[in-house]
């Protein structure tokens, strides 16, 4: 590494030293904690369960992938994962819509009873799911959406409001308010700003809550398990966490539809990790 | 809102602003209503009802007509088993906060600046958080299996003599779901930490190593305390997680072996769904929300002030 003589204190340092092979050491090795288990159960998928008792550690003998082939050539994982895919598009187009349009009412619109509304919102948050899951499922029992992928999504958009609302309403309010006079100047109606104007201009955060929305429709467990009873309206995670039930001795096909069914969530990631990363922590802080 | 048409000719500004006054209590209405019903029906309705049930014995069908006050309160408060699940809760709430805060921020040091490498490492360290809770319990109860899991496989590796172990098992299974929790959490924090640290000025830290002090001085003195208020919101978000532990638990072990691994969100849906004790459950629900409603309000009076708006309580 060459030494800046720009630097304002010169000071002679070795381009490694010995505190970066710690730092490297310590790195590589939580890295491997976290990628052992995920490459273990991807190679699992292509062994018998046979090979997995006698060499769990080794390669497989074959990537030939029968566990692969058997489960991709059957309905039972293409049926899990459009359920999937409906209720989280579903559950995301809602809830950026309605959070949008509440948001830029508490951001933008004054009227009396607007700050004690928005604090009932807020409250929101401080409800945890598991707190109304009971009397949440005698209400689906009684609307008759026990059953459906509306007694998944309804719910799930309605514990999202506080959380993205909050976001939104924020980011809202950044926006200048000479924008809006112009606006109003030139004839434009409150709609017409809200449409032309708020909403092209917040692409970026409404991206933020989509991603997060629908993170956390694509993992929902506890809801599915609850709702929905017929298998062919199961979501992917209930239908994994049940296929463990039904193949418990066959390891080797549960470690592949494990595999399959988190290949969507990884091959997201790696293609949006940043807006993934900064959607799903900044959402929890910032708002 | 009646107008009239003398005076909207007297001043014509006023009939348009009028006209924008109708205008704007009709948007209000429009836009709040989609919401204000969905958020109605499908949260403060239940949360209400909640407490209302909470106070009957009812299992789930027919009208509500056994009022018994607050027995189902008292019976819970003396329930070995529900203690057993809320000191589940407690284990996983102090590991949390004693271990693996402590292990996202020092990670999060090392990784936030100058490294090579650390967009490769913070990219590996952040993927379990993306995995479904499903998918990672299953990983894990492989990985924990008795005879075709890594984990014994890899002890015996080191000590030919080890006896594989049941790691889910009465003795060893809350440590064991503790690092899974790690295990799939930690990204979560560590990235949060991550942009606490790019708020901070590297300036400041190398004024420090100009002043004198060590490098492990500058960051334990000046970095880490300009980092307090992520950490709050850290320890907030691990708080509320821990109080309301679910779905990696239902999928591993289902609470067991014998509760072992109970918690208070298993304990609820027990009672509520699979003995049909919906009364018994809600009382149960209304504990633990009122447990997480004390701890936000004295938590953000006294600990976070404005540091917390926006915080999404769902992320463990």
């Amino acid at each position: 590494m060459a030494q800046t003589t720009l630097s304002p204190i010169p000071r002679t340092r070795p381009s490694i030293t010995l505190s970066d092979v710690i730092k490297y050491v310590i790195c590589i090795l939580v890295s491997l904690i976290v990628i052992v288990p995920i490459i273990t159960t991807l190679l699992g998928g292509f062994k018998s369960s046979g090979e997995l008792l006698t060499n769990p550690f080794a390669l497989p003998r074959s990537f030939a992938g029968n566990n692969f082939i058997e489960i991709l050539s059957g309905t039972r994982f293409w049926q899990l994962a459009r359920n999937s895919l409906v209720v989280m598009v579903v559950t995301a187009v809602i809830t950026v819509t309605v959070s949008a349009m509440a948001a830029f009412v508490f951001a933008r619109l004054e009227f009396r009873g607007r700050d004690l509304i928005f604090n009932v919102y807020s409250l929101g948050l401080l409800f945890p799911f598991a707190v109304a899951i009971l009397p949440l499922y005698v209400q689906l029992r009684g609307a008759g959406l026990l059953d459906t992928h509306a007694g998944i999504f309804l719910p799930q958009v309605a514990f999202g409001i506080p959380g993205n609302v909050l976001i939104l309403r924020s980011f809202f309010r950044s926006i200048p308010s000479e924008l809006e006079d112009a606006a109003y100047i030139d004839g434009c109606s409150i709609v017409g700003f809200f449409w032309r104007i708020m909403l092209p201009l917040s692409r970026s955060a409404l991206a933020t809550i989509a991603v997060l929305v629908m993170v956390a429709s694509w993992n929902n467990f506890l809801l599915p398990l609850l709702v929905l009873n017929s298998q062919e309206l199961w979501t992917l995670p209930l239908g994994t966490s049940q296929f463990q039930g039904q193949y418990s001795s066959d390891w080797g096909k549960i470690l592949a539809f494990v595999s399959l069914s988190m290949l969507p969530a990884i091959i997201f990631y790696l293609l949006a990790q940043r807006q993934l990363i900064a959607g799903l922590t900044a959402g929890s802080v910032k708002g | 809102m009646q107008i009239t048409s003398g005076e909207s000719r007297a001043r014509p500004m006023s009939a348009v602003r009028r006209r924008r006054a109708i205008g704007k209590a009709a948007t209000i209405v429009l836009f709040l209503l989609p919401s204000a019903v969905l958020f109605g029906y499908f949260v403060i309705l239940p949360v209400i009802r909640a407490a209302y049930f909470s106070f009957y014995k009812w299992n789930g069908m027919g009208p509500l007509t056994n009022f018994i006050g607050l027995t189902n309160y008292a019976d819970i408060l003396s329930s070995d088993h529900f203690r057993a699940a809320l000191s589940n809760n407690l284990f996983i709430m102090a590991s949390s906060l004693l271990i693996q805060l402590p292990l996202s921020l020092g990670l999060a040091l090392l990784v936030a600046r100058r490294l090579k490498g650390r967009t490769f490492f913070r990219l590996v360290f952040f993927l379990p958080y993306v995995l479904s809770e499903v998918v990672t319990g299953l990983i894990w109860n492989l990985i924990y299996h008795p005879e075709i899991g890594l984990l014994n496989r890899l002890i015996q590796f080191v000590v030919p003599s080890f006896e594989s172990r049941v790691w889910l098992g009465i003795d060893t299974v809350m440590p064991a779901m503790f690092a899974v929790i790690t295990w799939k959490y930690f990204g979560f924090h560590l990235m949060l930490f991550v942009a606490g640290l790019q708020d901070i000025p590297a300036e400041i830290e190398e004024a420090a190593l100009i002043d004198g002090a060590t490098p492990w001085q500058a960051t334990r003195f000046v970095t880490v305390p300009m980092l307090a208020s992520t950490i709050r919101i850290s320890v907030f978000l691990s708080v509320l997680g821990s109080l309301q532990f679910f779905d990696l638990i239902w999928v591993m072990t289902l609470g067991g072996p014998l509760n072992r691994s109970e918690t208070m969100a298993t304990y609820l849906i027990k009672f509520g769904f699979q003995r049909f004790t919906l009364g018994y459950g809600s009382a149960v629900a209304v504990l633990l929300c009122l447990m997480c409603l004390v701890f936000s309000l004295i938590y953000q009076r006294f600990a976070m002030r404005r540091d917390t708006e926006g915080a999404i309580t769902k992320a463990a």
